[in-house]
């Protein structure tokens, strides 16, 4: 237990030192927030959905969790050149501690990047539906974060360098992003958009979110929670399995 | 203490180690020495853990290294030849996480880890962040590092490379005393002969991941006729340049990968 909440702490420690990343990993979801915000609001609006920036909100909060949690495995990348890796990997502790240890405290530091960004949300007109169901969408944010901090470690132990992770990037986790209904709304989709949106994890993390912060959702927040459990659980085995076999 | 037996690895159908055998006894300061890519680095890996063998055996602290990894993990401290320290944590907070990573209890933490810090002079800047450090002041930290947790062996892989005269005098001085009075095990590697010299009770001279000689500094100059420590390695290993080649582990993951591409 020491040994997770140290490797968790040095994580924490590691992101409120680098303003640079917390600041860099709010830009993006901001931008979007701005540009797809008010350009599409008024056409939203017009096409009789309503308030697109309520709508939005829920898909920018799980971007920005989706997109940290997925930096984290370059982490693993960076500890790799830095040398730090061989550090823990002569160490007599388990390799899944260090694994889970790095993703929770990863998980963390993106969970409050997606709180970041919803008080930016705040200032810019966005209104829960209800404060109480809102805290849900932290439990929503951990779930996910936890699962891709997993997934990025995994990854992370096998991919040398930096150029193979951003390839995993831009070919595996933007077309899961941008399917996802994340920003648009699935209801009048082409069939074979809708088929992929519904059998993407992200998917459900965006609909349990729109639950707990606007009430509205599409697939049934138990259908989503599932979803998330299972995804979660696959994930955590992927990172676990494959950092077994890492080599420093 | 470290028993060496038949000690085999192979990258595909390269040998990097070719049935290696020795024996490192308690208290003993024992230098591997050796051309770059002629296995030192590779041997070491698989006596910490860090690589399997392909064949042999491998005993440390009386535990089989293979077998009983987390035993044998506790029982030495390593100084890796590059720097392994986290660069956005202050100083205590490395040795603080090594300390917690190796089960030392939280009240020895302290006094500890302020006898170890002052030892290598570091203990005023003990919550500068690393970064802040230069390359001689990283590897005091290392060795700091690698003994906090009371190990019965010490390994230093090129532990003076890059280091000035006083840092490298203060550590040969330093790591003789741990192996004459607390009679911890070193091994070590290096490309100063001198060193070798000075401070390692025995040599072995590895080349081509075979094991060429074994022996106190004395015996390899009588062995070859030779005056100096430098001729009888000279004359073990010959005078050709060895390309500076990474190991022949990246070398091996880089042609798995490009196969695998393919």
């Amino acid at each position: 237990m020491k040994v997770i909440y140290i490797l968790w702490l040095r994580q924490i420690k590691r992101y409120f030192r680098s303003r640079s990343r917390i600041v860099g990993a709010i830009g993006q979801p901001l931008l979007f927030l701005l540009a797809l915000g008010y350009g599409l609001g008024s056409i939203y609006k017009a096409a009789g959905q309503g308030n697109y920036l309520q709508f939005l909100v829920p898909g920018i909060m799980a971007q920005t969790v989706l997109f940290s949690s997925m930096f984290y495995g370059a982490m693993i990348i960076f500890d790799r050149q830095f040398g730090f890796l061989k550090e823990t990997m002569v160490a007599p502790v388990g390799r899944f501690k260090i694994m889970l240890g790095g993703a929770l405290g990863g998980a963390t530091t993106s969970v409050m990047q997606g709180i970041i960004v919803f008080l930016i949300a705040l200032l810019l007109g966005f209104h829960p539906y209800n404060w109480v169901m809102a805290l849900f969408s932290l439990l929503f944010m951990g779930i996910l974060a936890l699962a891709i901090t997993s997934f990025s470690s995994g990854i992370g132990s096998f991919v040398q360098d930096m150029q193979g992770f951003q390839a995993i990037n831009q070919f595996l986790v933007f077309p899961l992003y941008f399917l996802s209904g994340a920003l648009y709304p699935l209801n009048h989709v082409p069939t074979w958009l809708r088929i992929i949106a519904e059998l993407n994890p992200i998917s459900y993390t965006v609909d349990a979110m729109r639950w707990s912060l606007i009430g509205t959702t599409r697939f049934g927040i138990w259908h989503d929670v599932i979803a998330l459990a299972i995804t979660l659980v696959v994930l955590i085995i992927f990172g676990v399995f494959r950092f077994r076999h890492i080599e420093p | 203490m470290i028993e060496v037996s038949h000690l085999t690895k192979k990258f595909g159908n390269f040998t990097a180690v070719n049935d290696i055998s020795f024996n490192v006894a308690s208290g003993e300061m024992f230098a591997l020495l050796g051309p770059n890519g002629a296995g030192k680095s590779t041997t070491i890996k698989m006596l910490t853990t860090l690589l399997k063998p392909s064949s042999g055996q491998l005993t440390l602290n009386g535990y089989d290294v293979v077998k009983q990894q987390d035993l044998t993990r506790k029982s030495f401290g390593i100084v890796f030849q590059d720097p392994s320290v986290d660069n956005d944590l202050t100083a205590f907070e490395n040795m603080q996480l090594h300390a917690v990573m190796y089960g030392v209890s939280s009240k020895e933490l302290k006094t500890r880890v302020k006898e170890l810090m002052t030892l290598v002079e570091l203990w005023d800047r003990k919550d500068s962040l690393v970064k802040t450090y230069s390359g001689g002041m990283k590897r005091r930290l290392e060795i700091a590092r690698g003994l906090l947790h009371h190990p019965r062996v010490l390994f230093l892989d090129e532990p003076t490379l890059g280091l000035d005269t006083q840092t490298r005098n203060l550590l040969w001085n330093y790591v003789g005393n741990l192996a004459h009075e607390k009679k911890m095990t070193i091994l070590f590697t290096t490309h100063y002969l001198e060193e070798a010299e000075a401070n390692a009770s025995r040599i072995a001279i590895i080349d081509h991941g075979k094991l060429l000689t074994i022996g106190t500094s004395e015996e390899l100059m009588k062995q070859t006729k030779t005056q100096s420590l430098e001729e009888a390695y000279l004359y073990l290993t010959g005078k050709e340049l060895r390309d500076e080649q990474a190991d022949p582990h990246e070398v091996w993951r880089a042609r798995q990968r490009s196969r695998t591409m393919r």
